[in-house]
């Protein structure tokens, strides 16, 4: 039940849909609408008009680029995610993290460009998202602009989105090759947001050794964030089970974390290190494969 | 049973007649119920969980677009006060009104009701009632509630002392005195949240001097009663129907402020009325379950015989006395808690304490739970202490199979049990012997494998009126069945059993089949109807309904079947003696071919111009049976985990179960209801808590923060049986429906412990949450960092 | 201010003029009348209100009715063709996957779309597939035994049967 009344509109364009936002009264976005009406019905969003993004069929699009970028509309939903082939191939930790999203119906529904706009610091695919150093495209009253993941994520339901902007796609660079990625979630039992979950993208040399690792993790501070230290720490390694290990071990330094009845922020840390390990082994595996 | 006859259709898998209507959607749930004019109820719930209400504004409230009235707690006085069914000695009693008009107890406790066009306005409505609230010192454990200079929940009761009920047996001091183990252990029962999937809903209409009220209750009868008092109408006048009700599990045994509130505004106001609950709301504002802590210590030989048991526990009962709460930790707990032993000295003393909680109340298994999780813990802290493997413990201990009836040392009697053979079998089941191999090889894994076993038993049955009476309940443990059959040969069975998913519509037709002779097809069972039942049921609950109210519709069907065997008698020219009557005939013994149809018995029932001398015409029995004692099923579940070293995380590997619940009428409904206990039951030991902090606010307050098991979180089961006949009743039945909650919460913590015992890990407080078992690990100096 | 819209709902369109406030499962119980779908929760975890919306399952109290417009749903009521049941309905009725039956909906619906993407699922699957349904009453255990037995089916009769849950791009 929604008690508030608030106007709506299904624009055709991006355009419209920019105009719309930047009408009279407060008015948001609605994608798939899996964060924004538990959050109305629990009456803690109160728009006055939701601009639907829903006809414009540009933005659900996956398209791979000539230099190889996967541009993932915003509206392309975690099922979609999950299931396809480039994705899976090619962003692995992407389409495990998409399909790792709630359980079945949410997925069916909830987008990613939703999600990265929601910011949620327990949603699953800002992890992969800046693991992958991927780029978010906003439209404007002032047109296109792109910008980081790394710096996107502001904070808790923080991004560098401005109200009046529509994230439109968000663009995984070309991943060179003998990449691998991985993503390893402890979810929360009853909501099944992660708890913690860290997306690893690791690239190996010709002889084994890590020539890259990229540590996104999310669930356990304010905002997802790039677990640098233990990148570090395992770049120019063998990538040997001692070396995971020590670098995931690094995951956890320095962040706040979060604390809930699931998990103290003592124990989240500890299970950012041990998921971090996971999800570094699989990458590497992959890596080899 | 009885010797003519044989049964066909009790101890089949019949499929069950609910079904069709269920998996096509036309089955009607109180919510689905919607009636021209109808307005909307809203409850205005106190955030506080001690505060005395000093003044309320509803003036905004009342000017609202949509609304029809706004109501307090004076307002509705006149509806008198929720009734509690059972009294125990010395007991304080709450006053326990609706609407509260002094002071909120819990968080949620209601202060304001918004009746409104729209749910929508009525909502809004009562977001603008603004009550001036005095907050007051809270508390929440119950411990805590009983310690002098506790804010007090009732100040005019002068403590928070509810009750104190001791039960004693044996010789305790001796015991304690020739022991040569003793053993101390805290073991807390936490607070449980039901989560029935149907919430709560009440719609009522008032037409013509008449009230019809639709409940999700488990109890339609005892509504309609209370309704009748409270609201001064004839009972004749008041007809409560339980339409499909979506699960109860206790929370829908209790006669709500909501139902009341519901059919006296629907009177009042003249227009139907309905309420329906939102989850968050029925966090708050249905009952929990469970709460206890116990002081436990338990007396043995080195050899494993147990001497001696005492406990001191409080219960929680929560802010107010809800219908059955007294009757919970005392008469449904206390007595049980010696469990499937034989021990010789028994002392328990019980309190109960209010708190600023929501009323705890009934939770599938209420009392008996808490009594296997008690007794069944500390008989693994025994085998660890002395070093003997559980199940020998257990063995050493068990009522041997010739001593029943069985005394109790708590003063109840058992009326069956062969505790072995369950034992063995769910041994053999779980691999018992190959254990250690496996969890040798989970140690190269680096995790933690355990096995535990809970050899229960429990009270079923709700129950002799005449121990009813002794016991302190308010009212009798009958149950009432009506079977018609029309001249066509058409059969209904009416019950007073109100099933939420039990199935009685296919396993009361099963009985009455074999009574009969007649199928399971032919026989409709109507229900949850009070205009329609027999005069008074009592409801299901308790595992009660096949032990009580299955044994009432066998009953009346022999009535029916004799009267059958009368008629074809006559017509037959023959003697009843000889008259048999199957498969929709009836005939002579020998002379099948010569047979008259079912109906053409019925039909010469209701023409009535060629029956025996001094016969009445008509084919309709009525039955209330009260049986002479409770039923005690029982048995061994076992279950294995593996703990991810790392992370503390569960996984439930293998689950066994071997029961006995006597005579099964439907073996597919007995496994059914296991699977679904089980799983309620792993939920206590892994996942649920109810979680207040000290201002007495629910964190644990919605379905994103309590786990409610979900299909990944449990394992297949593996179900066996053995069968004991009880000679309680004529079926040999004793009921299942909460077996499965009381033997698994036991088997998966001891089976936990015994996976980190090798880590000198002896007992940990429920829910076994990841966190909490990886900080215990790591206090134990293992867990790898 | 009331919106047109028009969404198929087993197949028959309705046109209302609706408030943008109403949810999908608000507009299919009260204003269309077909209880079948159930509320069991205001937090969108419990899956009791579960349908097919252009062929994906979807839990009907996290959308709005607006956002339906256009739409194909499949309701519970919708599922059998004809008085002829849908092999889930049949399995779930012949495994005992169903008690109080309140739950029971939602989770067919969840079902029949994974089955429709994924024939021949493992348990494990089956379990995960389900995971946003919650049961009270069965454990689950009938559950899977259901959703199993009805992919077997379904992979016998496919072809044969138009699929509830062909997926539409829209
Ligand atoms: C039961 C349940 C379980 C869930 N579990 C998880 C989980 O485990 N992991 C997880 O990551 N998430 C989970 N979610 C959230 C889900 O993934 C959401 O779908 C997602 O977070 C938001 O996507 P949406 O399309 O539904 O966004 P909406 O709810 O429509 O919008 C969310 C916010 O983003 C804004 N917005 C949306 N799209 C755009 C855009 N293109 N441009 C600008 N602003 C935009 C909206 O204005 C709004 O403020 C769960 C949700 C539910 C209901
Ligand atoms: S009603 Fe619970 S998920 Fe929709
Ligand atoms: S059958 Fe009752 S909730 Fe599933």
């Amino acid at each position: 039940m929604i008690t508030h009344p608030f106007t709506y509109q299904a624009p055709t364009t991006i355009e419209e849909a920019v105009r719309a936002l930047g009408g009279a009264g407060e008015a948001k976005v609605i994608a798939g609408g899996h964060s924004l009406l538990p959050l109305m019905k629990l009456g803690l969003a109160q728009p006055e008009m939701l601009v639907d993004l829903r006809r414009i069929a540009s933005l659900g699009e996956i398209r791979t680029e000539a230099d190889g970028t996967i541009a993932i509309g915003a509206l392309a939903t975690h099922r979609v995610i999950t299931h396809d082939q480039t994705v899976r191939a090619k962003l692995t930790a992407l389409a495990e993290a998409a399909g790792e999203v709630g359980d079945l119906q949410v997925r069916a529904r909830g987008t990613i460009g939703g999600s990265l706009a929601h910011a949620d610091p327990a949603a699953d695919e800002p992890a992969p998202t800046i693991a992958f150093d991927a780029t978010i495209r906003a439209v404007g009253p002032k047109g296109q602009r792109d910008i980081r993941a790394r710096d996107y994520f502001k904070g808790t339901f923080e991004t560098a989105l401005a109200a009046n902007e529509i994230l439109v796609e968000i663009r995984f660079p070309a991943q060179p090759a003998r990449t691998g990625s991985a993503y390893a979630k402890f979810a929360h039992p009853a909501s099944r947001f992660a708890v913690t979950g860290v997306a690893a993208v690791v690239t190996i040399k010709s002889d084994g050794s890590v020539e890259r690792a990229a540590l996104g993790v999310t669930g356990a501070a304010a905002a997802a964030y790039r677990a640098t230290e233990a990148e570090r720490a395992l770049t120019g390694t063998k990538g040997d089970a001692k070396a995971i290990a020590a670098a995931a071990a690094k995951a956890a330094d320095g962040i706040t974390a979060l604390s809930d009845l699931v998990a103290s922020s003592e124990y989240r840390k500890h299970l950012v290190t041990v998921y971090a390990r996971r999800a570094i082994e699989r990458a590497i595996e992959r890596a080899r494969a | 049973m009885t010797a003519s006859t044989t049964p066909t259709y009790i101890g089949a898998r019949v499929a069950r007649k609910e079904d069709p209507r269920l998996i096509t959607g036309e089955g009607t749930f109180t919510d689905d119920v919607t009636l021209p004019g109808m307005a909307y109820l809203t409850l205005v719930r106190s955030p506080h969980a001690h505060a005395r209400i000093r003044r309320i504004d509803t003036t905004a409230a009342k000017k609202e677009p949509g609304v029809v009235a706004v109501f307090t707690g004076k307002d509705l006085e006149a509806t008198g006060m929720l009734p509690v069914f059972i009294t125990v000695p010395s007991m304080s009693g709450s006053k326990h009104m609706p609407i509260a008009t002094d002071k909120a107890r819990y968080a949620g406790d209601a202060v304001a009701a918004v009746v409104a066009d729209s749910r929508e306005a009525a909502k809004r409505a009562a977001d603008l009632i603004a009550v001036d609230y005095e907050p007051l010192p809270i508390v929440v454990d119950a411990m805590k509630a009983l310690e002098p200079g506790a804010p007090i929940v009732h100040e005019e009761l002068g403590s928070n002392l509810v009750f104190t009920y001791p039960v004693k047996g044996g010789d305790i001091d001796k015991a304690f005195k020739d022991a040569e183990v003793k053993i101390s252990q805290r073991i807390v029962n936490q607070r449980l949240i039901p989560n029935a999937i149907e919430p709560r809903a009440v719609t009522a209409k008032f037409e013509a001097g008449e009230l019809t009220l639709w409940s999700t209750t488990q109890i339609p009868h005892f509504v309609q009663l209370i309704a009748a008092l409270n609201l001064g109408l004839g009972q004749n006048k008041v007809r409560v129907i339980a339409p499909e009700v979506g699960g109860g599990f206790g929370s829908k045994l209790q006669v709500y402020a909501e139902e009341l509130l519901v059919g006296f505004l629907a009177k009042t106001l003249g227009r139907p009325v309905k309420w329906t609950e939102e989850r968050r709301e029925g966090y708050l504002a249905t009952i929990h379950g469970r709460d206890h802590v116990s002081d436990v210590e338990l007396a043995a030989k080195r050899d494993g015989t147990i001497l001696g048991l005492r406990v001191r526990t409080v219960a929680n009962v929560g802010a107010y006395l809800q219908a059955f709460a007294p009757g919970i930790p005392t008469i449904l707990h206390v007595f049980i808690v010696p469990g499937a032993y034989r021990i010789p000295a028994f002392d328990y003393e019980m309190r109960g304490a209010y708190t600023n909680t929501t009323p705890v109340d009934a939770y599938r298994g209420a009392g008996r739970p808490e009594a296997a999780y008690l007794i069944e813990r500390m008989v693994d802290r025994l085998a660890d202490e002395i070093r003997m493997d559980p199940a020998e413990v257990r063995r050493k201990n068990f009522i041997a199979a010739d001593a029943f009836p069985f005394n109790t040392i708590s003063g109840i009697t058992y009326d069956s049990g062969n505790y072995e053979p369950a034992l063995d079998r769910a041994l053999a089941m779980a691999d018992y012997k190959g254990f250690e191999k496996r969890r040798a090889e989970a140690k190269t894994r680096g995790n933690y494998r355990g096995i535990g076993i809970s050899s229960y038993v429990e009270i079923c049955g709700l129950a002799p009126s005449k121990v009813n009476a002794a016991l302190g309940v308010g009212w009798g443990g009958y149950e009432s069945a009506r079977i018609r059959v029309h001249a066509t040969g058409s059969v209904q069975v009416f019950t007073g059993t109100s099933p939420h998913g039990q199935g009685h519509e296919t396993s009361w037709a099963q009985i009455a089949a074999d009574a009969l002779g007649i199928s399971p097809n032919d026989i409709e069972v109507r229900h949850g109807d009070t205009f329609e039942s027999p005069g008074m049921g009592v409801g299901t609950f308790g595992s009660r309904s096949l032990a009580v109210g299955g044994v009432a519709v066998h009953k009346a069907a022999e009535k029916v079947r004799e009267k059958v065997v009368q008629i074809g008698a006559h017509l037959l020219e023959a003697s009843p003696a000889d008259v048999v009557v199957a498969g929709g005939k009836v005939f002579v013994k020998g002379v099948p071919e010569k047979a008259k149809n079912f109906g053409d018995i019925s039909m010469a029932a209701y023409l009535a111009n060629n029956l025996p001398e001094g016969m009445e015409p008509g084919l309709e029995a009525t039955v209330y049976y009260d049986p002479p004692n409770f039923t005690f099923p029982f048995g061994t579940h076992i279950a294995e985990v593996e703990i991810d070293g790392e992370t503390g995380t569960v996984q439930i590997v293998k689950y066994s179960a071997c029961d006995d619940c006597g005579r099964q009428i439907n073996p597919m409904i007995v496994e059914g209801q296991l699977h679904g206990g089980i799983t309620q039951g792993i939920g206590q030991a892994l996942y649920e808590g109810a979680v207040y902090d000290s201002d007495g606010q629910l964190l644990s307050g919605s379905m994103m923060e309590y786990h409610v098991p979900t299909a990944e979180d449990v394992p297949p089961f593996d179900l066996d049986s053995t069968e004991t006949l009880t000679n309680t009743n004529p079926l040999g039945v004793k009921g299942i429906g909460e077996a499965g909650t009381i033997g698994s919460t036991p088997a998966a913590v001891n089976a936990v412990i015994d996976a980190l015992s090798p880590l000198g890990i002896k007992h940990l407080d429920m829910p076994l949450t990841p966190e909490k078992l990886w900080r215990a690990i790591r206090a134990s100096g293992e867990g790898r960092r | 201010m009331p919106h047109a819209v028009a969404v198929t709902v087993n197949g028959t369109s309705y046109p209302r003029e609706i408030e943008p406030t109403l949810l999908l499962v608000e507009y299919l119980r009260e204003t269309l009348g077909l209880t079948g779908t159930h509320v069991g929760c205001d937090t969108s975890q419990c899956g009791a209100c579960t349908v097919l919306v252009d062929g994906r399952a979807t839990k009907a109290c996290t959308m709005l009715a607006v956002q339906a417009d256009g739409a194909e749903v499949i309701t519970i009521e919708g599922l059998a063709k004809n008085g002829d049941m849908h092999p889930i309905q049949r399995a779930f009725a012949k495994e005992h996957a169903l008690q109080c039956g309140f739950c029971t909906p939602g989770l067919m619906i969840t079902a029949v779309d994974f089955l429709e993407r994924n024939p021949s699922p493992s348990d494990a699957e089956i379990r995960h597939a389900i995971k946003g349904n919650l049961c009270r009453c069965t454990g689950y255990h009938n559950i899977v035994n259901a959703i199993r037995s009805a992919s077997a089916e379904m992979r016998q009769s496919a072809g044969a049967r138009p699929k509830v849950a062909a997926e539409v791009k829209r």
